[in-house]
């Protein structure tokens, strides 16, 4: 295999897009190759283009035209819009991580499944929701010591100025994609996802509450094995803290985690944008990793 | 010519805040029966944060969606069955297909007062399987009154056929409601309407500025049955409204019947202005936090009213219970801190 770096493409430049341009761009392992969107007057591509970054408004098109340099596409528009890209960009057969809830390709959560979609080499990651790179790791860490869980559920808060358009319009598909996601990686029988946009100033830090109905639950062990699962977690998200380590609060298991972005686009309040996007370089590396092999 | 008010009865959804989600089937019923029989045009029904919200976060609900959407449908004949639905909560797919097949007649679409967009793709499916649908914007006195307008528009422009704004935290003094419904009025093409909470004791009379400065559609519940220190008290509104010459259509003996029957069944407690609720609005924190914040104060020692005060300051909005935990803890820490400093 060449010796080439991993090329990246992005498309959408809206905060998740723009946001992962940043952080792609300081990848040592990633080549950054195009920032791809409609509008040129748009924030995300002003600052691409201070960054020096290649862009176009020319949208999927762009990346047809120049398949023959992208290896790895990031799709960061919109769930609908992720439909229509995937069969253009499947027949292109590259690599694409879906940061939209369209959930069309494998979910992953780096903290559980890393190895899993790089052994089988997806060619469609979905990266699920902000609030399900959360969530998930502590749901599947529950899980991991208690073996019934009748119910889990997740709230997330995050500031109005993090969720663009995008986010906005696809309210219902983050809720059924956190929720598959939640059921999948901790065998709950049933799951519940509830996102609420906060428009307080200044504005308020990404924060995730889980909360599992689980028969006599072993409190300790649950204490533990989340701890464990936060350490394994911070690796690719420094700012994820655990600020309310579980407790049992009116017969339900409740922990609170909050996420404090690096502050890369938006200020360290968005860490929303941080988890997924942490999450999805970190995937992305290992997959260059595997292509250096 | 007399105007005519459009009441909107919100008793078994609201009112389920006061009840921690539990009014039961038979209450639904009899109240849905009751209602009905005075000519209330709307009445609301559900989970206290409306269709898909019984969780852990807000509190499960005893009945499903479905049964007391069902179970409404059966005892209203004239008045119309109407829902809330706050996208976050609920999806289009899970929740407002399924209460149109229930026979929901009203959906009234709910986001944050700055987050209207987040009701585009609810209003717009509403608005095209021909069913009536309103936008709702809640936590209103967090905006100012152009801010309002705009986030209106929006709704207008997305289909919305009329445009509520709820005093959620009972924040508003009247002149405050003058301004704001004022401004709508001025922005809109379609009818603006006000819900109160009676937190500093101006349920009826913001309900009445609202009316004096356009609004055209007025919520209320039986005995102010709702969160915290409740609504505005409908029989009073229909008897108010009925001394200032306007028209609600409802039947004034009626309508003070089926809220002695709320208070003999359902209404457990009579809502008062408790010095919690005070301090709710004061601070201008959502009132259905009372009662998590009473026991989780009280589980831990910490005074509910520096709870309030302190959620104020962190702007919580609806939907983030979980903080109250949260600064319970921290306040508590701090408190045991300064005994520490001061032994």
């Amino acid at each position: 295999m060449a010796k080439r770096k991993t090329r990246v493409a992005i498309l959408g430049t809206g905060n998740i897009g723009t946001d992962l341009l940043i952080k792609a761009m300081r990848s040592d392992a990633l080549e950054f190759a195009l920032f791809v969107g409609r509008n040129l007057r748009s924030d995300g591509m002003q600052k691409a283009s201070q960054l020096g970054a290649p862009i176009s408004d020319r949208g999927i098109d762009a990346i047809v035209q120049q398949a023959d340099d992208i290896d790895i596409v990031f799709d960061c528009t919109s769930a609908a819009a992720h439909l229509e890209h995937w069969p253009v960009l499947q027949k292109l057969g590259k690599t694409v991580i879906d940061m939209t809830p369209a959930k069309v390709g494998q979910l992953c959560v780096p903290a559980i499944n890393t190895e899993q979609i790089i052994e089988g080499r997806a060619q469609n990651i979905n990266m699920i929701t902000c609030g399900g790179q959360a969530s998930v790791p502590i749901a599947n860490a529950i899980a991991a010591v208690q073996s019934d869980i009748e119910y889990i559920e997740v709230a997330s808060s995050i500031a109005s100025r993090s969720a663009g358009p995008g986010t906005r319009a696809n309210l219902d598909e983050y809720i059924e994609t956190t929720e598959e996601a939640l059921i999948k990686f901790s065998g709950a029988r049933r799951a519940k996802a509830i996102l609420i946009l906060n428009p307080a100033r200044p504005p308020i830090d990404m924060q995730t509450t889980i909360y599992a109905k689980i028969n006599n639950p072993d409190l300790p062990a649950i204490r533990a094995s989340v701890d464990e699962m936060m350490q394994r977690l911070t690796q690719y998200v420094p700012g994820c803290q655990l600020i309310l380590p579980p407790v049992i609060e009116g017969g339900k298991v409740m922990t609170t985690i909050k996420v404090l972005g690096n502050g890369d686009y938006l200020p360290r309040y968005a860490g929303n944008l941080d988890i997924i996007n942490c999450a999805a370089i970190g995937i992305a590396e290992r997959i260059a990793r595997q292509r250096a092999e | 010519m007399s105007k005519k008010i459009l009441i909107s009865d919100p008793t078994l959804r609201d009112g389920n805040h006061a009840v921690r989600h539990q009014i039961s089937q038979e209450h639904f019923a009899a109240y849905c029966a009751a209602a009905d029989a005075a000519g209330v045009p709307i009445v609301e029904v559900g989970h206290g944060n409306g269709l898909g919200a019984s969780s852990m976060l807000v509190g499960e609900c005893a009945l499903s969606d479905e049964t007391i959407l069902s179970t409404a449908r059966e005892h209203l004949t004239r008045a119309k069955m109407a829902i809330h639905a706050i996208p976050g909560f609920c999806t289009i797919q899970r929740h407002v297909s399924m209460a149109m097949d229930l026979g929901v007649d009203v959906f009234r679409i709910a986001s944050h007062c700055t987050e209207a967009d987040i009701t585009q793709r609810h209003i717009e499916y509403v608005r095209k399987h021909g069913k009536e649908v309103y936008g709702v914007l809640m936590m209103s006195h967090m905006a100012s009154p152009e801010t309002l307008a705009d986030e209106a528009r929006k709704m207008e422009a997305y289909g919305a056929e009329g445009l509520i704004i709820m005093d959620s935290a009972g924040a508003y003094l009247p002149a405050e409601v003058t301004r704001r419904i004022d401004a709508l009025v001025n922005a809109l093409n379609i009818p603006v309407g006000f819900h109160a909470h009676n937190n500093l004791g101006m349920g009826i009379a913001n309900s009445v500025a609202a009316v004096e400065a356009g609004a055209t559609m007025i919520d209320g519940s039986a005995r102010g049955f709702g969160a915290g220190a409740g609504n505005a008290q409908l029989e009073v509104l229909v008897a108010v409204f009925q001394q200032m010459g306007f028209e609600t259509g409802i039947d004034l003996y009626k309508m003070l019947d089926a809220a002695d029957l709320a208070e003999k069944t359902m209404v457990k407690a009579m809502p008062y202005i408790s010095s919690t609720s005070i301090v709710s609005g004061m601070s201008g924190v959502f009132s259905g936090f009372i009662k998590q914040v009473t026991s989780i104060g009280a589980e831990h020692g910490v005074d509910p009213r520096d709870i309030f005060f302190e959620l104020g300051r962190r702007n919580a909005v609806a939907g983030q219970e979980s903080l109250i935990l949260e600064v319970a803890l921290a306040l508590k820490a701090s408190q045991s801190r300064a005994e520490v400093n001061h032994a």
